[in-house]
């Protein structure tokens, strides 16, 4: 057995990355760990990525040997989904206390196994190493073979406490105490030719269902699924598929690579968001099926699946393009799906104005130049202060992106959907693909948007009343406004163009020294109402309102 | 008078308690132009901020040291000292409140000597406030968290008065505990005013957790009470403290600068709110406004149009001390029998809980205890949600994280108008149970089957004899 260090060395030297092979020697020495920015970071940890690999399995109890933080502030925090036990939902830890760490935790580790097993019986107990007990030098291997041999049971440990990296690391950690302690433990009831594994699908929604029914008809078994709605007597034997699939995340490269090298399971990456992309996952898996040795038919059959679903699903999306025309689309994902979507999104009428490639490989860019041209915004880490300013200047109308850039474009007032891991909405294959259209189609035209766009009465300067109520109200609260020339500037400082950050006092003064007379005028010398247009009838309200009042105006006329 | 019985079980199953540093960033959140700052591994404070997000709903600053496991070996001064600059940097927040974690508490960093190097080497510092509080996460629950640190802020921000400084008769210094929304301390607040008294809530997450969208974007809190505010409390005639644990904090203020304090156990509740309003038109010296003549009018009619539903009811409650003394005692005062009562850390409030025992343990405990007791109401944290479903009774969700639902930040329980409100969300609760769950049946009432089926095996039992 490799020590933790040796495993996290080895792991970040993945031949199967794309981006590691394209580096330099030295390079390739200090691996992916990015070196971490105190105070300028928000990433998960090592624990966080191996959790989340894992947890979707449904029938294991995932026990955390940790003080109360590890577990009591993150569980059942995932909307993965189950066909079956919800034991995987149960949160279970240690719980460590002071005494514990000062006498070691491994009595109590092997205490709360013991606890476990005789309650709730589950298939397998996974146990989840954390900072401070890796801190004290609990040994959980040792722990989880005792435990494993006096239970009767698998007892896997996970070593992969937190400050060991970033949670793509931990997902590749998790892999690896897959690979050592269970893949290939077990054999299936029976196998087919048609047998696959999925890897790196954490059935999000339950959205593996969405495309589950295709795999059905064709006759293609899901032998395991690494790891959501996963069984552990599954991904025990998973090692008799015939292919396997890498689905939307290179987290668990080394998990196919090595199955590919010890039990020539043949794998390639793909992905499931986007019709074409459906369309190439579901061909692949046929090929590769056929190659190792199933009937060639599976090709045709294939072949008359995407057929007819594409054309139901582009059926589907059609009528959007009308409604979705010259309506703009910031992209804030990763990897895949910098591009994955953006063809679905482009076939629907709607433009992508931008896409972000931080997490992308070079293959991911090239994608990108390919469906949207050499001159697409790409973008490599927008502080959300950049997309505040982005969306509120409407250079977008609609962001998709992670739950946590979702207030920056709510705040902003902005349409937003989620399309990351929280999201509530299963988008997979063609249903899923279909479903995301209707979904950008309800946020983009909700009605909520115009009227959280128009200012509060008492902002309104359009609204004469108010605004003398206004000014009392301002004089009574601040208590220093008799003073007219500051409630002047307390009139003039209110903003009239939200989206451009134009106040009435500049819009008064250009109409006044321009002489102008009309919107678009207005629009052209002070680039108000160039946005959203929302602010379109309060300038006419202004320019209405001088064109009697004005000085210059009346001396106008009076000429 | 309840036993308190500590935590027996190796393994806790479906917590009911989360970490101590949460508690502490969450106090620092109420702060204007804040950044609380975790040191330990990114993952304490990532797990952090989704509960915070998932809660209320807003962007949430909170930052990390980002130990590694090489930092954490040699020390944490470096990443301490990187953090804070990178903060101030970025963000020019208005104050860091800065939290311990497990890994950094196991390893023995002395922070407040970092912090005392930090600011002899970087003097552009010398006027940023960095308040520091011990919180590990093997140690007690969110509740203490909350509590020591502002009992700390209090320590490091409020000076003493000058001597013979007079102070502000109408203002009042208000220290709420972590139990209450957004929500809750705008009620308050403006029960206050309407006594022309002037509040000042330490922390104010009203301020900063409301969901109110800010003009621009900010990096660090948008809102809450701000350092200057802080720094003169001493002038207040009075300090409110709300909720057991605030007591720490209100002597701290009282050994500072002298301010008296009166601390309300519960502000849920027709009589504790009677004391509270009484309490106001006392150091107020005005009459008690017709509003709240009216409102506590209202909540005695809820009392007694809700009473025929929770009467009688047994009631399954997990939270934190405070939370579950506040809602248990109220829905005792309705007539419903608190049988199943889990809790997460000590508090000398526990033994006064109208329950025959306090557990300090976890959800399955609850969830046991509810069904040994045949529970048929249930109050906790949204993680109770799973054990509510199986248990199939009515759920209610209170304290913090709520997460399946919006709204937790107006969510609102003090006041006479927001006991009026529980009391009727909850009788609905139950009323809607009865409708769902327990319509009458042609076989409600009839005899239990036992006796007669007892009866037949006998006659079984006899007859497999004369086979045998």
């Amino acid at each position: 057995m490799s020590s933790l260090s040796a495993t996290v060395q080895e792991v970040l030297n993945e031949p199967g990355c794309a981006k590691n092979a394209n580096k330099t020697q030295e390079q390739r020495k200090k691996g992916c760990i990015k070196q971490l920015q105190p105070g300028g970071v928000a990433g998960g940890c090592a624990f966080d990525g191996a959790k989340i690999a894992l947890q979707p399995f449904t029938d294991v109890a995932h026990l955390v040997h940790g003080p109360i933080a590890c577990e009591g502030n993150s569980w059942d925090n995932r909307g993965s989904a189950s066909s079956g036990s919800n034991l995987w939902r149960t949160g279970f830890t240690t719980d460590m206390s002071e005494t514990d760490i000062v006498f070691g935790g491994e009595k109590r580790l092997y205490k709360a196994i013991k606890q476990i097993v005789e309650k709730y019986c589950p298939e397998a107990v996974f146990v989840y190493q954390t900072c401070v007990p890796a801190m004290i030098g609990d040994d959980i291997n040792a722990v989880c073979k005792a435990a494993a041999r006096r239970f009767g049971r698998p007892v896997i440990p996970i070593n992969s406490p937190g400050f060991v990296g970033s949670k793509n690391l931990g997902t590749k950690l998790a892999g690896e105490a897959l690979l050592e302690h269970v893949i290939g433990t077990q054999e299936p009831a029976c196998t087919t030719p048609y047998d696959i594994n999925l890897i790196g699908e954490y059935n999000l929604s339950g959205e593996l269902w969405q495309v589950k029914p295709l795999f059905d008809e064709l006759g293609i078994r899901i032998l395991s699924t690494i790891s959501g709605d996963g069984k552990y007597r599954d991904i025990a034997s998973s090692h008799r598929a015939r292919a396997a699939m890498m689905v939307c995340s290179k987290a668990m490269i080394n998990v196919a690579r090595k199955m590919e090298q010890r039990y020539g399971i043949p794998f390639f990456e793909g992905s499931f968001y986007g019709i074409q992309d459906s369309s190439n996952s579901l061909r692949k898996i046929a090929r590769l099926l056929v190659e190792q040795g199933a009937p060639d038919d599976l090709i045709e059959r294939t072949d008359a699946v995407v057929a007819r679903e594409e054309e139901r699903a582009w059926a589907a999306i059609e009528p959007y393009r009308f409604r979705f025309r010259g309506k703009k689309v910031l992209l804030i994902t990763g990897g895949v799906k910098s591009w994955s979507v953006v063809a679905a999104l482009q076939e629907a009428g709607l433009e992508v104005v931008g896409t972000s490639v931080k997490k992308s490989t070079k293959e991911d860019k090239e994608r990108i130049k390919e469906l949207m041209g050499h001159d697409t915004h790409m973008i490599e880490d927008m502080p959300p202060r950049e997309m505040y300013k982005m969306l509120k200047n409407a250079k977008a109308d609609i962001m998709l992106s992670g739950g946590k850039s979702q207030f920056v474009a709510l705040k902003a007032a902005m349409p937003w959907l989620d399309i990351n891991q929280e999201r509530c909405h299963a988008y997979m294959g063609y249903v899923g693909m279909v479903k995301l259209i209707e979904e950008i189609d309800k946020a983009l035209f909700n009605p909520i948007w115009q009227q959280l766009r128009r200012p509060a009465p008492w902002d309104d300067v359009a609204d004469d009343q108010q605004g003398k109520a206004g000014a009392k109200v301002g004089t009574q609260t601040t208590g220093f406004t008799a003073d007219p020339i500051v409630a002047a500037r307390i009139r003039r400082a209110k903003k009239i163009c939200l989206c451009k950050a134009v106040d009435l006092g500049t819009i008064e003064d250009t109409i006044r020294s321009h002489g102008l007379t009309s919107l678009d005028a207005v629009r052209h010398q002070t680039s108000a109402s160039s946005g959203c247009g929302d602010c379109k009838s309060r300038i006419e309200d202004i320019l209405a309102a001088m064109l009697v009042s004005s000085p210059s105006a009346l001396l106008q006329v009076a000429e | 008078m309840a036993i308190v019985l500590a935590p027996r079980k190796a393994c806790t199953v479906n917590p009911l308690k989360m970490s101590q540093p949460i508690g502490g960033a969450f106090a620092f959140l109420g702060l204007r132009g804040a950044m609380p700052l975790l040191h330990g591994p990114q993952g304490c404070t990532s797990f952090g901020l989704t509960l915070f997000v998932r809660h209320f709903r807003e962007a949430v600053p909170l930052q990390t040291t980002a130990m590694s496991e090489v930092a954490t070996v040699l020390g944490g001064y470096e990443n301490l000292e990187q953090a804070i600059l990178n903060i101030d940097n970025r963000t020019k927040p208005e104050i860091i409140g800065i939290c311990s974690t497990g890994v950094t508490e196991t390893k023995g960093d002395d922070v407040e000597g970092f912090i005392k190097l930090i600011r002899a080497k970087h003097p552009q510092l010398a006027k940023l406030p960095l308040v520091y509080v011990s919180t590990p996460d093997f140690q007690h629950a969110l509740q203490d968290g909350w509590e020591r640190t502002v009992a700390r802020i209090i320590e490091v921000l409020v000076p003493a008065p000058e001597a013979g400084s007079e102070r502000d008769p109408a203002r009042v210094n208000v220290l709420p505990g972590c139990h209450l929304t957004p929500g809750d301390l705008d009620e308050i607040r403006t029960i206050l005013e309407d006594f022309g008294l002037k509040p000042s809530f330490l922390p104010d997450v009203a301020g900063s957790l409301d969901g109110h969208i800010p003009d621009a974007f900010t990096a660090t809190t948008i809102g809450g009470i701000g350092v200057g505010e802080i720094a003169s409390m001493g002038q207040a005639s009075w300090t409110i403290a709300i909720g057991e644990q605030m007591r720490s904090a209100a002597e701290a203020m009282r050994t500072k600068t002298g301010v008296p304090f009166r601390l309300f156990e519960r502000l849920c509740g027709l009589i504790p709110n009677d004391q509270f309003i009484s309490f106001l038109s006392n150091i107020s010296a005005q009459p008690v406004p017709t509003k709240y003549r009216r409102q506590r009018a209202q909540l005695a009619d809820a009392m007694l149009d809700s009473h025929f539903h929770i009467g009688g009811r047994r009631l399954a409650i997990g939270a934190e001390p405070d939370l579950l003394f506040d809602l248990s005692s109220m829905l005792h005062e309705m007539g419903a029998r608190v049988t199943a009562a889990v809790t997460t850390t000590q508090s000398p409030l526990l033994e006064r809980v109208n329950a025959e025992e306090v557990l300090i343990g976890d959800l399955e405990d609850l969830e046991e205890l509810a069904k040994a007791h045949a529970c048929d109401l249930m109050i906790s944290h949204s993680h109770g949600w799973q054990s509510a479903a199986r248990l199939n009774i009515p759920f209610h969700r209170a304290g913090f994280p709520m997460f399946d639902r919006v709204g937790a930040a107006h969510q609102l329980s003090v006041g006479y108008r927001g006991t009026r409100d529980l009391i009727f969300d909850l009788a609905n609760l139950v009323i809607a149970d009865r409708e769902e769950n327990h319509r009458p049946t042609p076989d409600s009432w009839r005899s239990p089957k036992p006796a007669l089926g007892s009866g037949t095996r006998r006659w079984m039992d006899a007859k497999e004899r004369s086979f045998a």
